[in-house]
């Protein structure tokens, strides 16, 4: 049952992303992307990953498509015809594409409990959170607690790109 | 008569629900899965929603500008607040064992419930923030 609706998210994927290709009118192509990061959020609630699909939905479904919506208003809806050969950029991405598949061939297999990423400190802090915090959600106590200095950071950098956009734009910003 | 009158009675019976369930990705993120940041990226769409459906005037005077621009640096501000509280309390920088009297789970649970709520402040208040600056741009 799994395997049957990862294969018909995938599929649904890559239709999608053909579509985004294919398709000239950016208005339709904002909202095939919108549609691309809610198979992606599926894909990942089917891996068991909920925080990153949560964030997935609310993030490349939501605020991605209104900021691209925003940039849409001020421009023109239809792509310019390329002015330059595809040849280059196409070899160059299915070129990263063979890649990345030969490099799936090297993991382990999905789940398997004897992967360095299940017995290190992955185990280390499934074993210690529950007694060191209290938090029964470990994705949290690892965010804000374990790794809150990193978490700073990452707050830290929201807060420098708001600031540099809202340093951008506001500089054309007509007073209404 | 207005052509999204629907939308306009379903957005409103709609943006009181997606601001519960922000607040509650936000105070459950303990438990379950959510946090700090999906619970403010939920209450900012919530905003956004609204001013796309009543405009933006009537979204600047729901949620003032001014107000957004000072809550993007008190998050932050929050988070490194908590850090110095770890300090102050005889800890390292972002340590919450010892902010409550050395009662560490207590002390991890105010500890991570503050950070979160910095996180909360300044996603929601960013995204919103950098919504409003595009999409005051096209206007008149």
């Amino acid at each position: 049952m799994e395997l049957l609706i990862n294969m018909v998210l995938l599929t649904l994927l890559a239709a999608i992303t053909i579509g985004i290709i294919r398709v000239r009118n950016l208005f339709a192509v904002v909202v095939l992307a919108g549609a691309y990061s809610f198979l992606m959020a599926s894909v990942m609630m089917v891996l068991d990953a909920v925080d990153v699909a949560m964030t997935e939905a609310a993030v490349g479904a939501g605020i991605s498509t209104v900021l691209a919506l925003g940039a849409l208003h001020l421009t023109k809806t239809e792509e310019a015809a390329p002015r330059y050969s595809a040849i280059l950029p196409l070899f160059v991405a299915v070129g990263t594409g063979a890649m990345l598949i030969y490099g799936t061939w090297g993991l382990p297999g999905f789940g398997l409990a004897d992967t360095p990423m299940n017995t290190g400190v992955g185990l280390d802090y499934l074993n210690r959170n529950m007694a060191e915090t209290g938090i029964p959600n470990v994705v949290t106590a690892v965010l804000a607690s374990y790794r809150g200095f990193d978490t700073l950071g990452e707050v830290a950098v929201i807060f420098t790109a708001g600031i540099g956009v809202l340093l951008l734009l506001k500089r054309f910003q007509r007073e209404g | 008569m207005r052509l999204d009158t629907i939308l306009r009675v379903v957005s409103k019976l709609f943006i009181p629900f997606i601001f519960i369930f922000g607040l509650y990705v936000q105070l459950h993120g303990d438990f379950g899965p959510g946090g700090g940041f999906q619970a403010g990226v939920i209450l900012a769409a919530g905003v956004i929603l609204y001013a796309i459906i009543y405009g933006l005037n009537a979204a600047e005077r729901a949620v003032p500008r001014a107000l957004v621009e000072f809550l993007v640096p008190l998050g932050v501000l929050i988070f490194a607040g908590v850090g110095l509280w770890g300090i102050a309390s005889g800890g390292n920088y972002l340590e919450y064992n010892k902010l409550i009297h050395g009662d560490a789970i207590h002390g991890q649970h105010w500890g991570v419930f503050l950070v979160e709520i910095g996180v909360l402040v300044t996603v929601a208040s960013t995204m919103i923030a950098i919504f409003y600056a595009f999409a005051g741009r096209g206007r008149p």
